[in-house]
């Protein structure tokens, strides 16, 4: 038998990484938020200017001051700072209302959709409850009754966000529970936890990644929005702080709202890209081969 | 030994089913709705001896699959037991059913399902070794690469994965898989039915093989009577959950008794219905009813030509109509 084939084998993993490669647009997308990341990491250490210190007239437009090269906010507090010192806790609550998010997700889906029955029916109509509140007007009741902090908006956010990853995790385990694998696996002494863990799961994870990533910019979006109305903290300078705090001089200053605005677009749509992507290349049947 | 004459006996029962029944409860539309109760297996009796092959035929839905499901404790029985070498595993739980997992596994008919596509097929087929936590790390790895030698394949195939091989390839790692915890029984469940017919003799010589190596007791399950007739020493006809005829394959191949034996024989290609009623028209038209609301009577009524008033009254019982065969029909048993 001709074995010279064989020492090359990559893993599942390595070779979605490659056909992720492959893909121009997901490639775009991880730079972007992979520059975001190096911005809220480095960012703060080459540019020091403190986002909350008043450096220069309020609303100075951009190009005009150069202590202030993207202008100025109402209270001449420097834009490109709240920009650079921002980075980090927008991605903070995106990263920690994701993992909220998946966590409670993943948890209700696989026990719904591997026990089925009765635990299905009622996870389910607890999941249906969360999925029908108004997700914005309950984030906003949270956010207002306990503190405007940045922990308490990452939860609230996670909360009103988890019924989507649920019932898709549902749907992937009631898929995957009847196939031949699975029944043998449990033919060979395979207990819940393993089969959940180890069988099910891993064959899950293509979609859950994806919607991941989806998650992650769904609830930046959702931070500046909390932001936007006011809700959000205060004391942390954030991308949705600067578009919050300047929302009654969007008329005049133009500038106030939109470059981090972009900011946020930017960071959301590579993780779009990202998503994308990644939903091409786990998924054998799109991958060319 | 002196002085041993006498006829062989049969080899004692390695699997016993008595009244299996296995029901499996419908949604409810509405409240209104009275509950609706599919009977996926209706009181299934037979034995199994040691070292053959018992062949379970019959249309989809006829219940073949769910019987041998229930059989090896994969699908929860609603009635009946089960017993292997004499004991009664129907009522099994926790580290006893465990046990008897072992000692029974299970061929698929599905190669490409069969299979953990995120797994390489070395991990697979040592699946079993780990979960039961049979010898050592190294024992395991060297039980595996001489299944795989076994099976017809290179032990150097085992890092790859599933999407690597071919169907029949596929279906030895998955006959490997099964072995691996050396057990008793093996359910195959059509187990050649997804692969060409070349590959097909291939594997069907390679499960005969293995059957007198490992001394294995094989439950077979297919609709392909051409199949049936090669490799089973005794076939249980099932129609709507129920067995119609059991008997050996040389009588049941040679003298079909069963209206729906005979339609099923009548529909292999080149075969000619050689029974006592050959003049009769043995061809089937329609779909069994609905196994929700089955028809009193014979269920076979509905498609039977030689069907009887008493027939769709009566329910026929399965009695032996010759020696060792067993046939429900008012026709065959007045």
């Amino acid at each position: 038998m001709n074995d010279s084939h064989i020492s090359e084998v990559p893993s599942p993993l390595r070779e979605a990484w490659v056909a992720f490669l492959r893909n121009r647009a997901g490639v775009f997308g991880l730079g972007i938020v992979g520059a975001v990341i190096l911005l809220s990491v480095f960012g703060p250490l080459i540019y020091p200017v403190d986002p909350f210190e008043i450096v220069a007239a309020p609303l100075t437009p951009p190009a005009e001051n150069a202590r202030v090269p993207l202008g100025s906010d109402y209270l001449g507090r420097d834009i490109l700072s709240g920009i650079v010192h921002g980075a980090r806790v927008t991605l903070f609550v995106g990263g920690a209302a994701a993992a909220m998010t998946v966590v409670i997700g993943v948890l209700v889906g696989a026990a719904a959709g591997y026990w089925g029955g009765r635990t299905d029916r009622f996870l389910m109509r607890m999941t249906e409850f969360f999925q029908v509140l108004p997700a914005l007007l309950f984030a906003m009741a949270l956010v207002t009754l306990l503190s405007p902090s940045i922990p308490i908006i990452a939860t609230a956010i996670g909360v009103v966000s988890w019924p989507a990853m649920a019932r898709l995790t549902r749907a992937e385990f009631l898929r995957i529970k009847s196939q031949n694998y699975v029944i043998a696996a449990r033919s060979s002494g395979a207990g819940d936890l393993y089969l959940i863990t180890r069988v099910i799961l891993p064959n899950a994870a293509a979609p859950l990644i994806v919607s991941t990533a989806l998650v992650v910019g769904m609830a930046i979006l959702f931070e500046a929005g909390l932001s936007f109305l006011g809700l959000g903290d205060a004391n942390v300078m954030s991308w949705g702080l600067i578009i919050g705090s300047n929302r009654d001089y969007v008329i005049d200053a133009w500038w106030t709202v939109t470059i981090p605005g972009l900011a946020i677009f930017f960071t959301v749509l590579g993780l779009s890209l990202i998503g994308d992507g990644l939903n091409d290349a786990l998924n054998p049947n799109l991958r060319e081969r | 030994m002196a002085g041993s004459e006498t006829p062989m006996p049969p080899a004692p029962p390695k699997v016993e089913v008595r009244d299996l029944r296995v029901e499996f409860p419908l949604r409810r539309r509405s409240f209104l709705d009275r509950p609706a109760v599919v009977h996926a297996v209706d009181g299934v009796s037979f034995v199994i001896r040691r070292n053959t092959v018992f062949g379970i035929v019959g249309e989809s839905g006829s219940g073949k699959t769910t019987t041998a499901l229930a059989i090896m404790r994969l699908q929860a029985a609603t009635g009946g037991r089960i017993l292997l070498d004499g004991a009664d595993i129907t009522d099994l739980t926790g580290d006893a059913l465990r046990a008897v997992r072992r000692r029974m596994q299970i061929i698929f008919q599905d190669p490409y399902s069969s299979l953990n596509p995120r797994r390489r097929v070395g991990a697979a087929v040592r699946e079993p070794l780990d979960l039961m936590g049979i010898g050592t790390p190294a024992e395991r790895e060297e039980t595996v690469a001489r299944l795989f030698a076994r099976v017809g394949l290179s032990p150097a195939q085992r890092s790859l994965f599933p999407h690597q091989f071919s169907g029949g390839q596929r279906q030895r790692i998955g006959i490997a898989r099964a072995l691996a915890s050396q057990p008793e029984v093996v359910v195959c469940d059509e187990p050649v039915s997804a692969l060409d017919v070349a590959v097909q003799a291939q594997i069907l010589n390679l499960m005969r093989e293995i059957r007198y190596d490992f001394g294995l007791t094989y439950i077979f399950v297919s609709h392909n009577l051409g199949v049936v007739q090669r490799v089973c020493d005794e076939i249980a006809v099932m129609y709507l959950g129920r067995i119609v005829e059991r008997a050996d394959r040389n009588a049941l191949f040679a003298r079909p008794q069963h209206p729906y034996t005979r339609a099923l024989l009548a529909a292999v290609p080149g075969r000619q219905d050689t029974g006592p009623r050959a003049e009769l028209p043995g061809t089937l038209a329609g779909d069994p009813p609905s196994p929700v609301d089955l028809p009193p009577g014979c269920r076979f009524a509905s498609r039977c030509p030689h069907a009887m008033p008493r027939c769709r009254s009566d329910e026929p019982a399965l009695q032996e109509a010759a020696a060792a065969h067993f046939v429900a029909c008012h026709l065959v048993n007045p």
